[in-house]
Parts: C-alpha cells; structure tokens; sequence
C-alpha cells in the first residue's frame, strides 16, 4: 500500500526530511523512524555521480551510498517492501530519471517509482521548459512532479512553476547549493510569500534549513520544510541512526507546538 | 551548420536541463548574446581584440617534411600562435566582452588542461574583471605551471574534488555551476567549450568559427582546389572542431571529429543529461557518469558538446579516436619534422592524420587541414615522463 502526495497547507507546518537512499545500511530504519517521529512524506535521495546543486554533505552522503553498492534501481525496489503511512518522494537528477530504465526514458523513470510505491519526484535539472514530458508522463502514473522554483526567479516564472507543480511547490530558500547555513537566508520567507499568493499547493522551503529555530521562522510563511543537510551530517558523521530519528521528533516537536522563538533555537 | 533550434537543440540534442535558479541567468546569456552578435559595435570591437591583442588571422601553415613522410599534403591552421598559446581565447574574449556589456564584475570558468582557465584569466585582467577558475584536483597537480600562470594573472584557482575521488574536467565543471548559483548576480560563468545548456554550445561555436572562416579564406587563396579534401579537429567537448567545422560544413570536405579513446563520447556514450545539456555521455549501467581517461587533460571529459553529437547522426562529420600512445607518437613526429610543438590535444588530430595516411584511408596525394588548437609547452613535464 503506498499513500498518496497529498498534503494539506495551512495546518500544522509540514516536516519533510530528506534521506539519501543507502547511505547507511539501516538506511530504511530511518526512513520508518522519520515517518513515525511524524514526518509528513519523506524524501528520498537517488545517488548520482555529479550532484550539481548538492553541497559537500549530501555530495558525501551520496558518494557513501554509491561507494556501499549503492545504485538507483536496487535502492528504490528496497522502497518497495515498506509499508509507510506517510508518502515517499524521490529526489534524483535527470540523468539518473532519463536513464533508469534503459530506453523508456521518463516514462519508465515515474512508472518505476510507482511501482513501488513513491507518489512524488523532484528532478531539479528539468526545469519547466524540460520538463513537459516527465510532468505528463508522471500524472499519467500517479506520481506528483514536484517543481521547484528559486528566489532568482520572476513572478511570472513563480507562477507558471506553482501552475505546473504537483504534490507540493518546492520553495528554494537561497541562490545556494544544500548544506547547513548560520542563518535562515532573507530570500527564504520572501519567495515563500510570493508562491503563498499563487498556488492552493502547499509551499515547502528547503536548502539550508539547519536548525530547528531557522524551520520555525520559515513556517511563518512557507507551509513546511523539507530538512536534509543537518541529518545526513550527522549519518555520515558516524551517528546512529535512532540520534538522528529523535533529531526528526525535535524538529517535529518544535514545529507543532510553534512556541519556539527563531531566536531560541 | 545552423543555429539550433528555439530549445536550443541540434536535433535531439542540446538543451537547457538547469535548476530554476539558474535558468533565468542562462536566458539572460541567451538574450544578451543574440543583441550583441548582431550588434556592430560589439562584433566591431570583438574583431579588433582578436586581431591587435590575439594575433589574427593566425597562419595557415604548409608541412613539406610532413608532408612527405606521410604521402599527403598536411596543412596546419596554427592556433598555437594565438595569444596564450591556444584558440581558447577566441571564445573567452567574446564572453568576457559580453560579460562585460551584461554588467558583470567576476569570470567563473571550469578548466581542464588549464587552457581556457588562463585565457579567462587573461581576458580577465585585459578587461577588469574578477576571475575564479575551477580545477579538477588531478588537473591541478598534472598542469602545475598553468595554475601559476593563471594565479599570476590575478585569478583564483580553485581545486575540485568529487566526493568519489574525481577531479578532472566532469568535477571542475560541476565546480563552476555550483559556483554560478551562488554568484548569478554579478558573475558570467564563462564556458570553455561547445557544452553545457543553451546557448553556450551556440555561442561558443559561433566565438570560435573564426578558426574555420579564416582558414576557408587561406585555403581558397593557397590550394587550386579552393577547399581541402578533409578538415581534421580534435575533440573534448568539441570548440575548436565547431569552430573548425562551421568554415566547411558546406563544402565537399570530409570532416574528422577525432576524440580521445579514453574519452570517446560520441561513440562509446549513452543518451544522458549533464552539465545543463543532453547528449552522449560514459556512463555505466546505473545513471552515473563515467571519469574519462586521457594523457590529455583537455579531453579527459566523458560527454560531448550537443551539436557534434547531432553531426554524427546526420552523417556531416565522422567521429574516431586514438589511443594515448598514438598521440605521443604523432606529437614527437610532428614537433622532429616540423619544429612545431602541438598539445597533446592537437596531437589527437595529427595522430589520425598519420594513422589515416599510413593505412590508405587518406588517398595518396590529398590535401588535409588539421587544426593545431594549440602548443605543447603546457605539457612538456608529462610528456617527458611518458617518453622517459
């Protein structure tokens, strides 16, 4: 049984944390741990050899998961035997969606991740003039293409990317590449505000939310956070995966109870 | 060889597969570069750099003892002899004049053998612009002398490593679009070669066909035939071939694309997605793009600009390689019988011209224009450690 990309805006803040598929060997564990620390979906990172618009953490996390043995269509059918009660999104690159299965493009590409059970994708490199097939392709198998739009980008390209989303509208936090960050940038609740106005989809900011006190402020605009950076630091750092799952319950905790000043964290 | 289409595609080919965060800059290359190619002012004072501080037309040169040892007529569009010592700076001054025009204050390069590192760099000073310039670790230590020269010249050169251990031209590309997200306000992220998403594979063509227009005119000039029988270039991502090729694309020349064996894209490669564009890319069985092997640095990349790709599936221009022991082989015949010193880039090229001659694939007799994309001074030390 997979669930369905169907998240709710303007209820508690969404928290979806990231995990880069194999990077651990009870990789899964963290995945069921994240679910049940009260994730909203979980997204799921493929390893790709050049991981363009990923920092040193999750470059690190990805080369860890391909260095185990790691590799896409294997990682994604261990998806397949969990039975979750919160939804999967798959994050890779478009090499990875255009060659998964040899020949049938991106196409196969959603077709597989339906298959076992992920309802979402995030491809960042097929932005939306790239991007025409995949979407089509992944509404015709059930999976929610979601797109992602950046602080660079104009209202009229905000719109036309929260028209075209699916599932949820990923909100760019900054003009920078993943990883952790002092502060939350100025540019995180700006765009979140100008996507807020244009879409009914949930606007979830990602890229560099390191501390529970930078998600707080950011849910006072966005509808969620998606979280990965901070966790996969602490995976590849050497920390079980049970620290990093209470880690997912502290973000949680925070983000219900929304008590928590930015300042506090 | 046309402009591609509005996609920016060469047939199935090309492409912008960026993040949003930098399509708005890509497009913004894009509209810049379509006033300024056909404003004259711009190209008025592109033309007068490439003549009064590159040294153009660089010469055509005739090899008798080449020539003569191989049994066809070899012909050399010298690009050697441009300043810097490669055709790299054709494209760089280009791009610089057109950063420069964007109001940008800073170059972002990726650079393999370093060639096109310090023609960022020069163009950078020439013009007084900032300049950071991205390295694959192993380039950096393998082309130690280029990494001086480009930090004297006032750049920063920044050493790339995967976290898989990589570090040639695949790692200093993703180095630089990295960096270009987080610089799109006031950098021009400057592409050496005929890659990366639209427009630069254009762009860099059309900055480079400077190479084949003039060679056209010198050959009309020099060979009763007006035209040589084949046109031979090498190719990484393929600049200094475009450039080659766009000056006879519509004529009866055959035309060689020769690429490292180690790095044999348009062949050996699988439809993908890198670097913003699609086309034929190493990769194994499981989406991840392949390290490329070559004693040349320069083509030491796993994919192949968009448009070469396209003139291999129409059949325009025909795409082999040679393995490192035939460039150096080609290297030391051509630097004792000519006294010209060719990269070990350019020695690809020549290696196929004495391969093609020697197995009669080059009739005895015909007339063959190689471009010598530049000079062998930047490898010496590595060159010396193979002969050794």
């Amino acid at each position: 049984m997979s669930v369905a990309l169907t998240l709710r805006a303007g209820g508690r803040p969404l928290l979806i944390p990231y995990v880069m598929a194999g990077v651990v060997p009870d990789w899964l564990d963290l995945v069921r741990g994240a679910a049940r620390a009260g994730a909203d979906a979980v997204e799921i990172g493929l390893p790709f050899s050049d991981p363009m618009l990923d920092g040193p953490t999750v470059q690190r996390a990805a080369a860890l998961s391909a260095a185990r043995g790691g590799r896409p269509r294997a990682l994604l059918d261990e998806l397949a035997g969990l039975d979750l009660d919160v939804p999967l999104v798959v994050m890779t690159y478009a090499n990875v969606a255009m060659t998964l299965t040899p020949g049938r493009g991106v196409g196969g590409f959603v077709e597989h991740l339906a298959s076992v059970g992920v309802r979402g994708a995030i491809v960042p490199d097929l932005p939306l003039e790239e991007s025409a097939e995949y979407r089509a392709r992944a509404a015709a198998a059930g999976v929610a293409a979601v797109l992602l739009a950046a602080p660079v980008c104009g209202d009229d390209r905000c719109r036309e990317i929260a028209r075209a989303s699916s599932g949820f509208v990923y909100c760019m936090s900054s003009m920078r590449i993943t990883g952790e960050r002092a502060d939350l940038p100025a540019t995180a609740r700006e765009t979140a505000r100008r996507l807020k106005g244009m879409t009914g989809l949930p606007v979830v900011t990602g890229f560099g939310i390191s501390t529970i006190a930078q998600a707080v402020e950011a849910c006072a605009d966005a509808d969620g956070v998606v979280i990965g950076s901070v966790l996969m630091r602490m995976l590849v750092d050497g920390a079980p995966v049970a620290e990093v799952v209470e880690e997912v319950a502290a973000f949680r905790r925070a983000l219900s109870s929304g008590h928590l000043s930015p300042a506090g964290g | 060889m046309s402009a591609p289409d509005a996609a920016g595609r060469f047939g199935r080919f090309g492409g912008r597969y960026l993040p949003e965060a930098l399509v708005p800059a890509a497009q913004a290359v894009e509209s810049a570069f379509r006033e300024a190619w056909s404003d004259a002012a711009f190209t008025a004072e592109y033309r007068r750099l490439l003549e009064t501080y590159v040294g153009r037309p660089t010469p055509l040169t005739e090899c008798s003892r080449l020539s003569e040892a191989l049994g066809v007529r070899v012909l050399l569009k010298r690009e050697d002899l441009a300043h810097t010592g490669s055709h790299k700076i054709n494209n760089v001054l280009g791009q610089a004049l057109l950063a420069r025009r964007m109001g940008k204050r800073k170059l972002i390069a990726e650079t393999g053998a370093g060639q096109h590192g310090v023609a960022t760099a020069t163009a950078a000073a020439l013009l007084g612009l900032a300049c950071t310039v991205h390295m694959g670790h192993t380039d950096v230590r393998r082309q130690a002398v280029n990494v001086f020269r480009m930090e004297l010249l006032g750049a920063e050169v920044v050493p790339e490593t995967s976290a898989n251990g990589g570090g040639t031209l695949k790692e200093a590309t993703n180095g630089a679009l990295r960096a270009w997200v987080n610089e799109t306000e006031h950098a021009h992220y400057c592409v050496g070669s005929t890659m990366g998403p639209h427009p630069y594979p254009w762009m860099v063509r059309e900055f480079q066909r400077v190479i084949g227009d003039e060679a056209r005119a010198q050959c009309a000039v020099r060979l009763p035939e007006a035209v040589p029988d084949v046109v031979v270039a090498c190719v990484g991502g393929g600049s200094n071939a475009a450039g080659t090729f766009a000056g006879f694309a519509d004529t009866t020349a055959r035309l060689v694309g020769v690429e490292a064996a180690g790095g044999s894209a348009v062949d050996k490669g699988k439809l993908g997605v890198l670097h913003g564009f699609m086309s034929h890319f190493l990769q194994d069985d499981d989406s991840q793009v392949l390290e490329a092997h070559s004693i040349s640095a320069g083509l030491d990349y796993p994919g192949v600009g968009p448009e070469h790709v396209h003139l291999a599936e129409t059949g325009r221009v025909h795409y082999t390689s040679v393995t490192d022991d035939q460039a150096l082989r080609a290297l030391t015949l051509v630097t004792r019988t000519e006294g010209i010193l060719p990269a070990l880039e350019s020695a690809h090229a020549l290696a196929w011209v004495v391969d093609a001659a020697a197995t009669g694939e080059l009739a005895a007799g015909s007339t063959v224009l190689v471009t010598l994309s530049g000079r062998g001074d930047k490898d010496i030390q590595q060159i010396r450690e193979h002969l050794r």
